[in-house]
């Protein structure tokens, strides 16, 4: 394993008296590709979040890139350029074109001038298999296509790692392939990837390590064919078993 | 029979001529459309001051409270509740005749222009933060994710959207406000209504009324306008 770009130790968080991480660990290695599963109010996504620190968690350590994102010196806009985030609504602007989209961190996190910052995002979008579509708005575009942009205006900032929470669970089926067509292609590019999401053709196929988390901690974690083919803990069969007969 | 009958079509004909005589009266019409025309020009210059102060510190306002801190915010409720519950006239009345007592003098036309730019203020802020808060979650932690800072998401992602929710229900209620610029005719600002109120008690006739409601007409109308056009052009396709 080359070194981790992710290293979470210890999560904790609380919503109030709710108890929704209980010490969760995560450590990723570069170009790694991780898949996390779990049935819903597993925590999973509330993990996601805390690795760009969307939530504060409330103890622990999280270090992405080296850099230590709970340090209260962290500038954390700088630290959340390395680390891409894909949601699950997909989240565009939709008074921006695709390309502004795309565009809009370029320019005022970066600081790159209009000319560098639209090649930059127009090769993004190519990335997507959007370029044709870099002047429509979010509203003129499919839930796919929407997703897509989502990630090129993410992977156009050049990150270290990408998040994706749940990115297909808001599209219609048939939309689904390209976007996974999308992941498959990052992924193959060397991207590190940290997927919570239900695809299980999915994981089985690309996935490096598949984490089974359950009431706010990590049940088992193995290769995909561990997981799915010979899961330890009842939770996990339960589980799998529930998610394969949809 | 005969009497009768003219003696009530009589009395019909007169009353449409007085009634024409008292509201479209020629000769008084031209004699006060001049000072109904200054007063045209001072509504306007009293309007667009409380316009652009009162949507200015609206909107100043609804950005410090989107800050988040506590104690500054429900100052800011405190004020914008004060000068939604107090009427116009009011705030108007106690900053001309309440502030000299005080010491210090405003001029009819200062007190108006301060009085409903403050009322303007309270109502824009509260629609403002409304536009604000109705941008979802996801669109922050969406530019948030992506390194941009709390204020330049506010500025590129979440005003333009919440500004283009918030022109219908602002444009309604800044109508409804530049039109009480006719308060100052209270605080004897000559502007359209005082200079119709001050014709119709030269000329003991009723005619500068009408052209101050022409006059107003002429004013509001392409502001309403204006604003059905702005609306249809902020539209956006979602």
């Amino acid at each position: 394993m080359t070194r981790p770009i992710i290293e979470a130790r210890g999560v904790h968080k609380h919503f109030g008296a709710l108890h929704v991480l209980k010490g969760v660990d995560l450590v990723v290695a570069e170009r790694e590709l991780v898949f996390v599963i779990g049935p819903s109010g597993s925590g999973k996504s509330t993990l996601l979040r805390c690795l760009n620190r969307l939530e504060e968690p409330s103890a622990g350590s999280i270090v992405v890139d080296g850099i230590d994102l709970l340090d209260r010196r962290t500038d954390i806009n700088a630290a959340r350029r390395r680390i891409g985030m894909v949601f699950q609504g997909f989240n565009l602007y939709p008074h921006m074109t695709a390309l502004g989209n795309v565009t809009l961190a370029l320019r005022k996190v970066l600081g790159l001038p209009r000319a560098e910052a639209e090649a930059r995002g127009r090769a993004a979008l190519e990335r997507v298999h959007l370029a044709d579509r870099a002047d429509h708005y979010p509203g003129q575009l499919s839930g796919g296509q929407q997703q897509r942009v989502a990630i090129a205006r993410a992977i156009a900032l050049e990150p270290r790692v990408m998040l994706f929470d749940e990115p297909t669970s808001a599209l219609d089926p048939e939309l689904v392939g390209g976007v996974l067509a999308v992941m498959r292609e990052l992924r193959e590019d060397g991207m590190t990837m940290v997927v919570v999401s239900h695809e299980m053709g999915f994981a089985r196929a690309a996935a490096d390590r598949v984490l089974f988390m359950a009431d706010g901690m990590v049940v088992e974690e193995g290769t995909p064919g561990e997981i799915f083919g010979a899961p330890r803990h009842e939770r996990t069969r339960t589980f799998i078993s529930q998610i394969e007969r949809t | 029979m005969r009497e009768a009958r003219s003696a009530r079509e009589g009395p019909a004909v007169t009353a449409w001529e007085r009634f024409a005589d008292s509201f479209f009266n020629a000769r008084v019409a031209a004699e006060y459309l001049p000072k109904i025309v200054d007063g045209f020009w001072l509504t306007v210059t009293l309007a667009l001051g409380i316009v652009a102060t009162g949507l200015a510190a609206g909107l100043a306002l609804a950005l410090v409270r989107s800050l988040g801190l506590r104690p500054l915010n429900w100052l800011i409720v405190f004020v914008v509740d004060l000068f939604r519950a107090l009427p116009p006239l009011v705030v108007i009345a106690l900053l001309f005749f309440g502030l000299p007592a005080a010491g210090m003098q405003l001029s009819g036309f200062a007190s108006t222009w301060l009085a409903l730019s403050l009322v303007l203020m309270a109502f824009a802020e509260e629609i403002f933060w409304a536009g604000i808060t109705s941008v979802p979650k996801g669109q922050w932690e969406a530019a948030r994710s992506t390194g941009l800072t709390f204020l330049q998401t506010l500025r590129f992602v979440v005003l333009p959207q919440a500004v283009r929710l918030t022109i219908p229900p602002l444009t309604n209620r800044t109508i409804a406000i530049t039109k009480g610029t006719a308060l100052a005719s209270v605080v004897a600002v000559q502007e359209i209504l005082g200079a119709a109120h001050a014709g119709v008690s030269f000329s003991f006739n009723p005619t500068p009324l009408t052209l101050g409601a022409l006059a107003y007409l002429v004013l509001f109308l392409p502001v309403v306008v204006f604003g059905r056009w702005v609306e249809t052009r902020f539209a956006w396709r979602r």
